[in-house]
């Protein structure tokens, strides 16, 4: 990683931008990424969301940001982001804008969005190149409308559409592996309880144009059945154990920025998520656990071989 | 300017002319010589405007209101299947207040999919919130487009704008058409001012977001409505200007020898040029008959059609669209907007034609006006008839026997 400014905690934000007071859940993951990155990136921005939780942060009359916002409809931020800064371009080049005028483009959308919905949208904008940073808070579902399956929603997990006793059947999608083949500016993972790696991050992506990911795991109490002061925890816990690898893409270059010297059990995370009940309640599904694990392992023995960097 | 252009071309000319700065576009026929055109005269150097294709129409949709809503004059295409791809969009940034304008060229919807017109596409955008204008001519698309502009970006108004033509009907067939020069337009289009609207640093602005209940729901929703309610003196005060600027009137809603007629075709599009002759027929062979066609459908031209119609004792409404189940569309406008009134209650008869481009014939529009004339003389109103000749059905039978002998010819094997 370049020079960055954040060296210690000590040199993170000391003001935070984004307001408070939101209908978002205590607790919320996602929000707690938010007011990160939202505090490096600052006001000159204009948000463009899709619908999810985050779509009830501006309620009218009210707002928690500070910059512009604009909401569009699930699909379609991406475009809703291409309208707006090829719209700002050519203000820009007419005269009819000052530099000083010009905002980041910024696309929040939550995992639904990200994996599924938008996706066409979102390959269209990183095929053209489009400058702008796209943040999904990951909640591994569909958060708002009660945490139905999604397409990032992990193998085993409870979800309001996966009630049986092995949970979802199928996998995680690997978004940032689909965002890196586009070879984009930039594309990282990144999550509220490790929020120095976060700030760098952001820091990172702000310092190049073009197309770029913040993809935040997003802890979600209401969705994931844990108590709303456990979500540091829990986050630290996604990293400890490997379930959620830190790291970065640019160039067609993955760096893992943050390797867990000794990686926790992966049960360690799952046993304290009401939707993973069910693989240690009746009894052990064993089969279930070491499958996870397995997978875990293996992922990060190739990063281990390649040190740390995936050619 | 005299030039022989496609209706598409005239699109691309109003474009041009209205000086747009933006093209979202993706490709469907019978529209994508549109933006082909335009894109032709931007890599020439010919127009100053960004282009950009999009992944879908919906995608589409949502950059050009994004554009518009950030303060950029903005124009973009679509037909058919695009513009019901694009459907959550179109309500949406109708609901954005952002002023641009999207030319729809009518292409019936699958299923079956077929490339031919009909007005079932546009129709299903009723009620999404745009203005609509529908054209008959190719010098009427022209001229559609920069009126759409001049009303899309009046601050009584601040909507969307769709102008609807016809495709192959007006897409592919050239006409004559008066192509006026930028100095003449600029005399009657004034830049966008985008006024309150727009992004920028320092001005935050928060643009379409959400709310709770129907209080503030329901407040924005009739904004919209009056919005579109004021349009209407807006067009009349345009084509007023466009008038006396290029010498060509339009109104709300053209009436072709209508004073004295007993019976009144009502149809939208470049197929009321087909009315028009019938009509001109008709009254050869001593029929006092006029034709009735909305240029202007949304807003809807409500008074402008109730004093069209005061007096006359049959209507015949011809539908290029089917609401199946109901029948016409057009039909159940007008039934509504003529209910209850004392002084204007003519019959209304229903007829379904045009579908998949399927054309009108002289005879047909000879046989709509007896059967209206039946009508008004018993009282008895027949349901909706769906325009068809025996040959037709002929053909069809003569295709039915092929496609079944094939399925047939496929199982013996
Ligand atoms: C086209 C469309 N389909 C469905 C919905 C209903 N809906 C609203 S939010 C949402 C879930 C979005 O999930 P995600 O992107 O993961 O964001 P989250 O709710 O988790 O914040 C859905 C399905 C919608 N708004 N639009
Ligand atoms: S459901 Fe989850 S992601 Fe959505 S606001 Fe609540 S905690 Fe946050």
């Amino acid at each position: 990683m370049s020079e960055t400014r954040f060296k210690t905690v000590r040199n993170l934000p000391p003001d935070h931008l984004l307001g408070t007071g939101t209908a978002m859940c205590a607790g919320c993951g996602g929000l707690e990424a938010l007011h990160q990155i939202y505090d490096i990136l600052g006001e000159k921005t204009v948000f463009i969301n899709a619908a999810g939780c985050m779509t009830l942060l501006a309620v009218y009359p009210f707002t928690p940001f500070r910059g512009s916002w604009l909401y569009t409809a699930m699909a379609s931020a991406p475009a809703g982001a291409q309208g707006v800064r090829d719209a700002l371009d050519i203000l820009l080049e007419r005269g009819r804008m000052t530099a000083a005028e010009d905002l980041q483009t910024v696309v929040l959308t939550g995992d639904g969005a990200a994996y599924g919905m938008g996706l066409s949208a979102t390959s269209g904008a990183i095929e053209r190149g489009l400058d702008f940073l796209y943040i999904c808070y990951d909640n591994e579902g569909y958060g708002n409308t009660g945490q139905q399956t999604s397409g990032a929603t992990p193998h085993g997990a409870g979800t309001a559409t996966n009630k049986g006793a092995l949970g979802y059947p199928g996998d995680k999608k690997d978004l940032f592996a689909i965002w890196a083949a586009h070879r984009p500016a930039y594309v990282a993972t990144v999550i509220g309880a490790e929020p120095l790696d976060l700030a760098r991050k952001v820091e990172q992506a702000m310092q190049l144009t073009g197309p770029r990911l913040i993809l935040a795991l997003a802890p979600c109490p209401t969705g994931w059945g844990f108590d709303p002061d456990a979500t540091v925890q829990l986050g630290k816990l996604a990293v400890e154990t490997g379930v959620w690898p830190l790291k970065e893409s640019r160039g067609g270059k993955t760096m893992h920025t943050k390797v867990p010297k000794k990686r926790l059990p992966v049960e360690d995370y799952l046993k304290c998520q009401g939707r993973f009940a069910h693989l240690f309640v009746p009894e052990r599904k064993d089969s279930v656990l070491l499958e996870i694990q397995a997978k875990i392992d293996a992922y990060w023995g190739a990063v281990e071989c390649h040190g740390a960097v995936d050619p | 300017m005299r030039e022989m252009l496609t209706g598409n071309g005239a699109a691309a000319w109003g474009a041009r002319l209205a000086e747009v700065e933006y093209l979202p576009a993706f490709p469907i026929t019978p529209q994508t010589e549109i933006i082909e055109t335009i894109a032709k005269w931007i890599d020439f150097g010919e127009c100053n405007c960004r282009i950009v294709m999009l992944d879908s129409e919906h995608s589409m949709i949502t950059a050009a209101g994004a554009a518009a809503t950030t303060g950029v004059r903005t124009f973009t295409a679509t037909s058919s299947q695009g513009l019901l791809y694009g459907m959550e969009m179109l309500y949406t940034v109708a609901g954005w207040r952002a002023p641009f304008v999207l030319v729809n060229v009518s292409r019936g919807l699958a299923s079956p999919i077929t490339l031919e017109p009909d007005h079932n596409d546009i129709l299903a955008a009723r009620d999404c919130g745009f203005l609509q204008l529908h054209c008959a001519t190719c010098q009427e698309v022209l001229d559609s487009v920069l009126l759409a502009f001049r009303v899309a970006e009046d601050p009584r108004v601040r909507l969307p704008v769709i102008v609807n033509l016809d495709g192959f009907y007006l897409s592919f067939t050239r006409e004559p058409v008066k192509v006026p020069s930028v100095q003449e337009v600029a005399g009657f289009l004034p830049p966008f001012d985008p006024q309150n609207q727009g992004f920028r640093a320092g001005t935050p602005f928060s643009q379409a977001v959400a709310v709770l209940g129907g209080t503030a729901y329901s407040y924005f929703r009739y904004q919209s409505h009056l919005a579109a309610r004021n349009a209407e003196a807006v067009f009349t005060e345009s084509a007023v200007l466009f008038n006396e600027t290029f010498g060509r009137s339009y109104q709300a809603v053209e009436t072709y020898c209508c004073d004295d007629a007993e019976v009144v075709f009502v149809m939208m599009g470049s197929f009321a040029t087909k009315a028009k002759a019938a009509v001109d027929q008709l009254r050869a062979a001593g029929q006092a008959v006029g034709l009735l066609r909305p240029l202007l459908l949304r807003p809807f031209p409500a008074e402008a059609v109730r004093r069209a119609l005061v007096g006359k004792r049959g209507v015949a409404i011809v539908d290029q669209n089917l609401s199946p189940g109901y029948g016409g569309i057009l039909h159940s406008e007008f039934a509504a907007n003529l209910y209850g009134c004392r002084d204007v209650n003519p019959v209304l008869v229903s007829f379904i034609g045009g579908l998949g481009g399927r054309d009108i014939g002289p005879e047909e529009f000879f046989e709509m006006v007896n059967i209206t004339r039946a009508a008004v003389a018993s009282g008895c109103i027949p349901p909706p008839r769906l325009l068809y000749t025996e040959s037709e059905l002929r053909d069809m039978r003569k295709w039915q026997s092929i496609a079944l002998e094939h399925r047939s010819g496929g199982e013996l094997q």
